[in-house]
Parts: structure tokens; C-alpha cells; sequence
């Protein structure tokens, strides 16, 4: 009934449009501003609306089950208490750390296995596969596998007693091999005593500011995991430099070495930038693998920001300080993604 | 001229349709109120109950079907929602629960412990109403420790009941592993006999004390009990009124000890949940665990004989206290189903209901009444304790102190568990009790 009135007005209206030139009911802008409308508003409510509400509980006095949005006296109070922290001083060592190995693995893993796909060796389709299957994996199934494999008394150590690694090894009077993986909570290259020269407040941290030993094993699973992402995208990478390229480079007299070192990985460059852009933020955000995995680690050793905004909003119910945290990591994610988006439309442009 | 009266009606559109895709979210609310109400007067047959707990491991699931048993003898006909989300200490189920009360979906009862996780959580934020009434008419009154109603007590109005009482402060150890080594335990511990023992453990190649604490409030628990076997009930309770310091000489004297008690530990502590710790100890690869008497049910599934393959102690040093970490039940505010909980609420102060329920849980009936008969060693034990020793609350289970302070304990003991820097962790307890509002 309603589709009929509603049509009736319509086609008069183009009747009578026969005779005066033909303009649409609403100009095209208008139009698809109508039919954005309402994602704007559910965007600026359910992501706006909500990052600015996240922001104001990081400055007020909210800290129990009781709602509390009065405002903290002074205003960074709260970012001022995180950063004293010394859970949330291990948290930002562990993110740079985390980062670093994990980008570095996913790297080389996923261009060696792209080259030797490239290179068209044996059964590439099958391997391609095999390496893409980590990926289809969700984090909290490898978090809790590779748990086990670390384990200290059931995982890869075992592995060592039975090849006679241990046994060679204690033949030649080494001690055996047992490392602790992610329950040792030894920190090395300590940068504390290095730091504390040039800012004497560093020397009276608690945290030592180096490379925490348990963080290691999951930036092992973490880059097992997303190595395969890296190849995928490289592989498409290399599917769209042509032949002619590759020939041209070898007829000027390249190794086959050289063709990749000095032509195709140069090439790839705009998918190496989106890769760092996607891994980086992937391994700021990351939270279910390190939670399944180890948790927040001996010592915090393994803690990420993730885990320090969810035990403190849902266990300890301190929300304004959660959500300072929260906001933190939004800025870090956004100091990656901005810059990012900012280049693609001006590509666009 | 035309054309802009054209946009703005279809603007006036677009936000009543807006207005009329937002109303459904309110509307169910307001035409679910009147449909609970109808339901609730038939529920005395049938209707529903939802139990919201952290009770998943074999036993505690076992005890809690003993305690919907009990229900169906009130009410055969009633559907059970068992709302049990699985993680060691609820903290899993807590994360939940918080985000179901915020938004206005409360379970009709669920497990709480007592003191401040119930008053200062739930009561003070007002997610709870009181059952004052039923300490009358069931005769609660005249059977549950005062002490322990204290605890749940506000401007007279009594806001749970307790099925059981844990004991937090004992030590499990493997008698066999003692017995080889011709070691025995007399009928309580002090610290410098632990030690003395400890170091005749490892001596013989094996790990004094099982620790698994990769949820890390087992680790927590540990200094806890050091914490109350060093500086006594009494000091250990004016910790919680801010009448003594955090950074008080007895205090730090218990963190010395306790990182003493670190270095008797299995290394791969950090990786093995408590259970496994048990598991651990029951295997013969370490032999003492400090934990509450949920363990107990551990050694009871797995086959163990009491003072055979296990015996227990009290935590070094706490003969005489009884660091409680009681479970009990509430009633919501708005609970979607008032009168089938009030009838669960009944079973669970039950003298039957906690009969049943609390020797296949590992504690002892809050009740005082109930028939020691049908308890075995270990519970009457307990139960001997409850009755003569200092009472005293558990931080690591939520009672002593607010939810942020627990979490300021688990992360200081995190760190100094690595680094045994017995100053940082006394000012960062300093700091968290005075922010947490109860020390000066």
C-alpha cells in the first residue's frame, strides 16, 4: 500500500519532468550521503562516541563496580599512575621486544618461503597450502598448542633427551640442554645500567629494561603463525612483476641471487609497507595468543598491553586506569595506521 | 526552494526510522517487566532458576549438583540454568558476571565470596537485595558463626548465605616421600622446622614445594599464608583496618621469608595451574603444596587415602588461625526468577544441602549443627579448627580487600617472585592499600 503511494507522486512527478529538463529528485551527493547516514551515525556512536567515551573514564575517579565520572584532580593522574607502573614499564619492554622478533621471523620466514615457492622447486601448490594453514588457525588454538610444545618437562625438551642431544652434550661435560622457555624469567642485555648515566631516574626503576628470555617462544608461535600471511601476500607480490623484468636483469648479467636481492624484493617494497603496517599493529593489539600461551609470564615477562587493560578493567575494576591504558594503545596503533592511510589517499588522490 | 523542503522531510524521515530502530532495544526491557511479573506467582512448580558459578572441575561440579539435588526436592519441576564459567578463582566468571550486571542482566544468585568481594562489589553498587528474612525463618540465625554473618552484614540487613567454609591456610604434603626419607610431621609447623625439612627434601634431589601459579594468585596465596605464620591473626587483621603498615618490620620479615620459601619451589611453577601443582605432589616430584582445602578434593578423585599417600598441617606458623574463603550465594536485585532463588537460597543454607554438598567440595559446612558423623578425618579437623581458632579473612579470595587491591598483590608478588626486592613490594602494597582507601 505505502510502495504505491509512494510510487504514484514519483512517476507523476517524471511525467511532468517530460516536458522541463530531466533533474533527479536529489542531486547524487545528497543521495549517497542519505545512504551512508546511517553507518555515520552508528560509526560516530559505536566508535567515536565511545573512544571519547573511553577517554573520560581515563581521567576520572572511576575505580570500583560504582560508576564514578567525576573527573581526576590532576587530569593525567591516571596516565601519570600507569606510567609509574612497573607492570606497565614491562609491558612496553615486552611490546618492543615482541615486535621486533616477530616482525624479523615473519619477515624471513615468509620471503625464504615465497623464493623457494617462486622458484618453483617441488609440489608447490601442496606447500603453498601447508604454509598458508597456520594462518586459518585462530590464535587461541596455537596459544594453547605451542604452550605444550614449550612446556619445560613435556615439550621440545623431550624432544632433545630422545635425539641424544643431551646425551652428547653431557658426554662432553656441557651441562644438558633444558632450557626453561617461557617460565625462565631472566632478562638479558639489561640496558638499566647504560640508561641510568644518561637519566639517572632509569637506575632506580624496578624493571629491567632489556630482552626478557620468555617473550621469545611466543614471538616463535606468533611468527609460525603469520610467516604464512607473509608468504601469501609476497607470492601475489611476485605474480604481478613479469617475466620480461627478470630476463631483462639476467641478461644484463645478474646472478639469480642478485635478480631477487637487487630486482624483485625492491619491487615488492608497497607490499613489504602495507605487511610492516598490518604486522606491527597486529603485534601491538595482540592479546589471545600471549593469554592462552603464558599468560602475563614469570615476572611479567611475557605481559602485553592487552592483558594489563583487561586484568585491570575486569579483575582488579580499576576502569579509569584500563582505559588510560586502553587510550595508550589506541594512540601507538593509530601512530602506525595514520600515517599509513595518509599515504594511500594521497596515492589515490 | 522546493528541493530543500524535499531533503529536510526525508531527513525527518531517515531519524524517525533511526528513532524506530532504536526504540527495540529499549522496548523488550519494558515489556519483559509485566511477563516476569505474571510468570513469578507459578514458580512455586516449575519456572526457572539461573546459578551463576566458576564451578567446572570434576569435584566442585560433583558438590554443586549436590546442591541443585537439594533445590529439586523444593521445587521437582524447575529448569536449572547452570551458568558455570570455567578459570581457577572465577577470574574468568567475575569478567562476566560484571559485564552482565552493568547491562542489567543479572543471573539470579551467584557464587560470592564473603566480605569485601560481596559488600564492597555488589551491595555497595546495589546489584544485590537482602534475605534478612530467611536468617528468621529458616533459623539461620541460631546456626551460622556470627562471625562469618558479620562479614555479609550491613546497616542490619544480612546479603548471602554460605554453603561451605574453606580452610586457605594448609599444607598438603606426600606422606610416602617423607616416610622414605624417614621424615615426620608433627602436629603443627613452624617455619624453621619447614626449612629444616625443606632442605633434607632437596638435599635427596626433589623439590620441597609444588607451586603452580600461572594464574599467579596461587603464588599470592603462598605469601599470604607466610604473611599470617609470621606476624600472627591479630597484626595480620589490622592490615585490613590500616592499624598496621604494609611496610611494618614484621611485614617485611614475612616477605624475607617468603622469598626464602621461593627458592624451595619447582621451576616450572610458572607454567602448571594449582591443580597440576598437586598433581605434581601426588607423583612424588615435589612434596609440600600451600593451598586451600579445595585441594583436599583433588587427593579424594584421584584415589588418595588420608595419612596414608597425603597428610596435611596447618601453613607454617598458622597453627591456631583459620584464614577462611567461604562461598555463598545471593539474590539479585530484579532477579528475573525471585521465587524459585529464594527456595535455592533455602537449600543452600540447608543442614541436608550442606551435607551433601560439602564433602565432595573439600570444605566444611558453614552450619554448625550438621552431623560430623558423615564427615571423614580431614573435614572434623577442620571443623575442630573453625571452632577454636582465629578467623581470619582471605585477600587472595577477595574478602579482606577491594577487588583493586588483590590485583595490586597478585602483581607486586608477580615481581617479586623474580626480582625478591623485599622494599619495592612492601611500598607498592603501601601505595595500593592507601589508593584502595582502607590504609591511611
Amino acid at each position: 500500500m505505502s510502495t504505491s503511494e509512494l510510487v504514484k507522486p514519483l512517476t507523476e512527478a517524471s511525467q511532468v519532468s517530460k516536458t522541463k529538463p530531466k533533474r533527479p529528485l536529489l542531486s547524487v551527493h545528497w543521495q549517497s550521503f542519505l545512504l551512508m547516514l546511517p553507518t555515520y551515525i552508528a560509526i560516530a556512536i559505536f566508535v567515536y562516541g565511545f573512544i571519547s567515551f573511553t577517554i573520560w573514564i581515563s581521567l576520572s575517579n572511576w575505580r570500583t563496580l560504582v560508576r564514578d565520572m567525576s573527573l581526576r584532580e590532576p587530569l593525567l593522574a591516571n596516565y601519570a599512575d600507569l606510567f609509574a607502573m612497573p607492570r606497565w614499564q614491562a609491558d612496553l619492554r615486552n611490546t618492543v621486544v615482541f615486535t621486533v622478533f616477530f616482525m624479523a621471523m615473519s619477515f624471513v620466514l615468509g620471503l625464504g618461503l615465497a623464493i623457494l615457492l617462486d622458484r618453483k622447486l617441488f609440489a608447490g601448490t601442496v606447500m603453498r597450502n601447508i604454509f598458508l594453514f597456520p594462518y586459518a588457525l585462530s590464535f587461541v588454538v596455537s596459544g594453547v598448542a605451542w604452550r605444550w610444545i614449550f612446556n619445560p618437562e613435556a615439550g621440545i625438551n623431550v624432544l632433545f633427551n630422545i635425539l641424544g642431544i643431551n646425551a652428547a652434550l653431557t658426554a662432553l661435560g656441557v651441562a644438558p640442554l633444558q632450557p626453561g622457555w617461557a617460565t625462565d624469567p631472566t632478562v638479558v642485555l639489561s640496558l638499566n645500567h647504560a640508561l641510568a648515566v644518561i637519566f639517572p631516574a632509569v637506575g632506580k626503576l624496578q624493571m629491567q629494561f632489556g630482552i626478557p628470555l620468555a617473550i621469545v617462544p611466543v614471538a616463535i608461535a606468533a611468527g609460525w603463525q603469520l610467516s604464512g600471511f607473509v608468504m601469501a601476500m609476497y607470492i601475489g607480490g611476485m605474480a604481478t612483476i613479469s617475466e620480461e623484468v627478470r630476463e631483462a636483469a639476467r641478461i644484463d648479467g645478474a646472478t639469480e641471487w642478485q635478480v631477487y636481492r637487487r630486482v624483485i624484493i625492491p619491487m615488492l617494497a608497497p607490499v613489504t609497507i602495507s605487511l610492516t603496517v598490518l604486522l606491527l599493529h597486529t603485534s601491538l593489539k595482540i592479546f589471545d595468543l600471549v593469554y592462552t600461551m603464558t599468560g602475563t609470564g614469570p615476572g611479567f615477562a611475557t605481559d602485553v598491553p592487552a592483558i594489563f587493560v583487561f586484568e585491570m578493567m575486569f579483575k582488579a575494576t580499576r576502569y579509569n586506569l584500563a582505559s588510560a591504558a586502553a587510550i595508550f594503545m589506541l594512540i601507538a596503533v593509530g601512530c602506525v595506521i595514520i600515517p599509513y592511510l595518509i599515504g594511500s589517499f594521497k596515492e589515490s588522490d | 526552494m522546493n528541493r530543500k523542503l524535499i531533503v529536510i522531510s526525508v531527513l525527518l524521515v531517515a531519524s524517525m526510522l533511526l528513532a524506530a530502530c532504536a526504540a527495540p532495544t529499549a522496548a523488550p526491557v519494558a515489556t519483559e517487566a509485566p511477563s516476569v511479573a505474571t510468570e513469578a506467582p507459578a514458580a512455586t512448580g516449575g519456572g526457572k532458576l539461573e546459578v551463576f558459578s566458576w564451578w567446572t572441575s570434576g569435584g566442585e561440579a560433583a558438590a554443586l549438583e549436590a546442591l541443585f539435588n537439594q533445590f529439586k526436592v523444593y521445587n521437582p519441576t524447575a529448569e536449572i540454568i547452570n551458568a558455570t564459567i570455567a578459570g581457577g578463582g572465577g577470574s574468568n566468571a567475575r569478567a562476566v558476571l560484571q559485564t552482565r550486571l552493568g547491562g542489567g542482566d543479572p543471573p539470579d544468585t551467584w557464587q560470592v565470596h564473603p566480605g569485601y568481594e560481596l559488600m564492597g562489589q555488589y551491595v555497595a553498587s546495589g546489584y544485590v537485595d537482602p534475605i534478612t528474612d530467611l536468617y528468621k525463618s529458616e533459623g539461620w540465625d541460631k546456626v551460622m558463626p556470627q562471625g562469618l554473618v558479620d562479614q555479609m552484614t550491613k546497616d542490619g540487613e544480612i546479603y548471602g548465605v554460605l554453603a561451605g567454609v574453606h580452610r586457605g591456610n594448609g599444607l598438603f604434603y606426600n606422606k610416602a616421600v617423607l616416610d622414605g626419607l624417614g621424615i615426620t610431621v608433627g602436629e603443627t609447623m613452624s617455619v624453621d622446622q619447614f626449612v629444616e625439612i625443606a632442605d633434607k627434601v632437596k638435599a635427596s634431589g626433589v623439590d620441597p614445594l609444588c607451586v603452580g601459579d600461572n594464574g599467579v594468585w596461587a603464588s599470592a596465596q603462598l605469601f599470604e599464608n607466610t604473611l599470617l605464620g609470621v606476624i600472627g591473626p591479630e597484626k595480620y587483621k589490622g592490615l585490613w583496618d590500616g592499624s598496621v603498615s604494609f611496610d611494618s618490620a614484621e611485614v617485611k620479615q614475612a616477605m624475607e621469608t617468603y622469598g626464602k620459601m621461593l627458592d624451595y619451589q619447582n621451576a616450572d611453577h610458572s607454567a602448571l595451574s594449582w591443580d597440576q601443582a598437586v598433581q605434581k605432589l601426588m607423583e612424588g616430584k615435589c612434596v609440600f603444596t600451600s593451598m586451600g582445602d579445595w585441594a583436599y578434593g583433588e587427593f579424594v578423585k584421584a584415589g588418595k587415602k588420608d595419612n596414608v599417600d597425603f597428610g596435611w598441617v596447618s601453613h607454617p606458623g598458622t597453627a591456631g588461625s583459620f584464614m577462611i574463603v567461604a562461598d555463598g550465594f545471593v539474590m539479585a536485585k530484579n532477579a528475573p526468577d525471585y521465587d524459585n532463588n529464594i527456595l535455592w537460597l533455602k537449600a543452600v543454607g540447608s543442614k541436608e544441602g550442606q551435607e551433601a554438598f560439602n564433602p565432595l567440595k573439600g570444605s566444611i559446612p558453614a552450619r554448625t549443627d550438621v552431623d560430623r558423623a558423615k564427615f571423614g578425618p580431614y573435614h572434623n579437623w577442620s571443623m575442630d579448627s573453625f571452632a577454636k581458632d582465629a578467623l581470619v579473612p582471605s585477600v587472595v579470595h577477595g574478602s579482606a580487600a577491594p577487588a583493586d587491591f588483590q590485583q595490586a598483590l597478585n602483581d607486586a608478588t608477580t615481581t617479586f617472585i623474580v626480582d625478591k626486592n623485599v622494599d619495592a613490594y612492601a611500598a607498592a602494597l603501601v601505595a595500593a592499600a592507601k589508593a584502595s582507601g582502607f590504609a591511611k
